[in-house]
């Protein structure tokens, strides 16, 4: 298969569930003849109905709680929100029902879902377009939440993501939908809280997410050309985390730079250096380097708004102040 | 203008093919024998709950009419009942046992709703088809929704019961998913245990106008209100619901006004926020007594009868009680490991 975009990935997974489970449902806004905010389900409303593809009002907490009534009933919902950020509409339902239906009832509820979420800034939307939330998600014991930075991870974790019988998350950056790579021709999955190492290394690990692997992979550049070499791990599951592929990477390198995109407080990242602290403690040679997003909303103006966003250059600063490298 | 008239009327599905099959003598007496153990059951679990031994309670009293009713008109062997915290009766009537109850309200070994880790009136009964939900009020009703859907996508002869009272009826949810069922046509109905109080706060102070059912119109739904308190009344006008929903007509409003004899939960006092006048007089229409005098009119129920299913009631609540009483409480091991059921494939540490 030749390269593929993050956005032909997804809207392929969409087609084959659709094509082969006819239990598979998507709901959301601008979804049908529009073919969703990002296209991700571009031209799917032609080949499969508007029963199957179904537009809904603007309405979170009815096509989520659907979502999630048709879950239990017997379907497979996708549910696309338009942004992660309206996703806040529906936290009631994603936290309270989704993610405790299960452990409620004592194990007799199951809820098959899977929502997906643009998120991210840096395309001049302002915050209550650009706030990432996934980390808030993260946090919730029922949930899981999958956030993949290239096509073949984006469609083997969707896939992945159907087969599984709780709620999933996937949120994708809206940065990342023309990020191209090359997709396996066979049938493959990427299971679900398996982080992957992006690039080898031995001097100082580099774990990242989503948008901000594309930084990661530049400090990692730019470290090789100091004769450092970055071992970057692409987290790919925020919940549940593969904790082993980060900790045996620190215990080789001794260093570490825990690189996201989302706000420094509260983010994922504060969760991985206290474990981290916890697990390899004494193989440390330094302190655990974290950089995020400034603690602001996203501004509007162009400027403004890169200035929040952690740049390459402002992570190794971080890097060599902790470690003289 | 009738329900039956509303009803086909606004939903085009013609009159004829809407008609409600009388009730039978067994009906009433099934209907009523329900009721005197719901209500027995109800006080039961109150004064567990005044003895320390369960948690918390939310009283039925006053609202059995309208549940067993409803559920009459109902199909259990294929209907979905998405039902809020107010529905022990309705629990009664789709068969789960005082037994099970109690092991619930004890939060006991074996209590087969949620595995002692919900409150047992929000709890998940695979078997009669109920599904758990939030203590955030009306989130049960897009799940309604949603089973509706799944229902009508998968080509399944089912109707599913979305029960709310009226404090939930404010909700963004409940706006949500009335327009979201309306335009899809949804087998689903919508069923209002009005009660005139959310929590504390009285009608006037929700709503601007009088009826829930009156906002059915805006979701292109008919609308009807119905003496909640009469369980025949609710019982024929939520077969004519759950008929037009079945026969593809979509979905219906239906506002049963009923009383609550009893606080909100065990956690609050009436009579800090009732009037005197209002509790004396919420009374004075009991579904219980009103299913007796039809009974009694039909000479169906005389004192004997009467004595006797009041007996029996008392005799099961009792072994119930005991049944609970003995059962062990679980441990936070093994089967009841507290991580147990976060996800399919977690077994507990």
């Amino acid at each position: 298969m030749p390269e593929i975009n993050i956005r032909d990935a997804l809207q392929m997974g969409h087609h084959e569930a659709l094509e082969n489970d006819p239990d598979v449902l998507i709901m959301g806004e601008d979804i049908g003849a529009y073919g969703g905010a990002y296209s991700v389900t571009a031209g799917l409303l032609d080949e499969f109905g508007p029963e199957r593809v179904r537009d809904t009002p603007i309405s979170e907490a009815a096509f989520v709680g659907a979502g999630i009534g048709a879950a239990v009933g017997g379907l497979k919902p996708i549910v696309e929100y338009m942004n992660l950020n309206f996703a806040l509409l529906a936290f009631d339902q994603m936290i309270n029902i989704g993610a405790s239906l299960r452990y409620m009832s004592g194990g007799q509820v199951s809820v098959p879902i899977v929502y997906r979420a643009p998120t991210g800034g840096g395309i001049q939307l302002a915050a209550t377009h650009s706030r990432s939330y996934e980390n808030w998600l993260a946090a919730i014991p029922g949930m899981k939440v999958v956030a993949p930075s290239t096509p073949a991870d984006a469609l083997g974790l969707l896939r992945s993501s159907l087969l599984d019988p709780d709620p999933v998350l996937m949120v994708e950056h809206v940065l990342m939908y023309q990020q191209k790579g090359f997709v396996p021709d066979e049938h493959f999955i990427v299971p679900i809280g398996l982080a992957d190492i992006k690039r080898p290394g031995s001097d100082l690990t580099i774990v990242s997410y989503h948008h901000a692997m594309v930084t990661a992979m530049e400090v990692a550049d730019k470290l090789a050309a100091r004769d450092v070499s970055a071992e970057v791990i692409d987290l790919r599951t925020l919940r549940p985390l593969d904790m082993p592929t980060v900790i045996t990477s620190v215990k080789k390198t001794n260093r570490v730079l825990l690189l996201e995109e989302n706000l420094k407080t509260g983010g994922i990242m504060g969760e991985i250096a206290a474990q981290i602290q916890e697990n390899a403690f004494d193989f440390l040679d330094g302190p655990v380097v974290r950089v995020g997003a400034e603690d602001v909303p996203h501004p509007y103006n162009r400027g403004l708004e890169q200035s929040m966003i952690p740049s390459a250059d402002k992570a190794i600063a971080a890097v060599s102040a902790a470690y003289g490298i | 203008m009738s329900i039956e008239e509303t009803i086909s009327r606004r939903t085009g599905s013609g009159k004829n093919d809407l008609s409600v099959p009388p009730l039978t003598e067994d009906d009433l007496l099934e209907m009523y024998r329900t009721m005197v153990l719901s209500r027995t059951l109800d006080e039961r679990v109150w004064l567990l709950n005044r003895q320390g031994k369960a948690a918390i309670v939310a009283s039925a009293q006053g609202h059995e009419g309208a549940q067993v009713g409803a559920v009459k008109a109902s199909d259990p062997s294929r209907d979905h009942y998405l039902i809020y915290y107010r529905e022990l009766c309705t629990m009664m009537a789709l068969g789960v046992t005082p037994t099970e109850m109690l092991l619930g309200f004890l939060a006991k070994e074996g209590e087969p709703m949620s595995s002692a880790r919900q409150f047992p009136l929000h709890g998940s009964m695979d078997r009669v088809d109920i599904v758990s939900f939030s203590n955030v009020v009306a989130t049960q009703l897009p799940h309604a929704v949603g089973f509706a859907l799944a229902d009508q996508m998968r080509g399944i002869d089912a109707v599913t019961i979305a029960y709310f009272g009226d404090g939930a009826a404010s909700m963004g949810d409940t706006h949500e998913s009335m327009n979201f069922a309306g335009i899809h046509k949804l087998p689903v109905v919508f069923f209002c245990e009005n009660n005139r109080y959310a929590i504390s706060v009285p009608l006037s102070k929700q709503m601007a106008i009088d009826s829930v059912a009156d906002r059915a119109e805006g979701y292109g739904m008919p609308g009807v209100t119905v003496d909640g308190m009469d369980p025949v009344a609710v019982y024929e006008a939520m077969y004519l619901a759950i008929a037009n929903a079945r026969n593809g007509g979509g979905p219906t409003l239906v506002e049963a006004r009923v009383e609550r004899f009893y606080p909100h939960t065990s956690d609050d006092d009436h009579t800090r926020y009732r009037s005197a006048d209002d509790i004396e007089t919420m009374t004075q229409r009991d579904p219980i007594e009103i299913m007796e005098q039809l009974l009694v009119s039909r000479d169906l129920l005389g004192e004997a009868r009467k004595e006797q299913i009041w007996d029996s009631a008392t005799r099961i609540v009792n072994e119930a009680t005991q049944a609970a009483e003995d059962a062990p409480l679980p441990q936070p091991t093994g089967d009841n490991d507290i991580y147990k059921h976060l996800y399919a494939d977690s077994n507990g540490n």
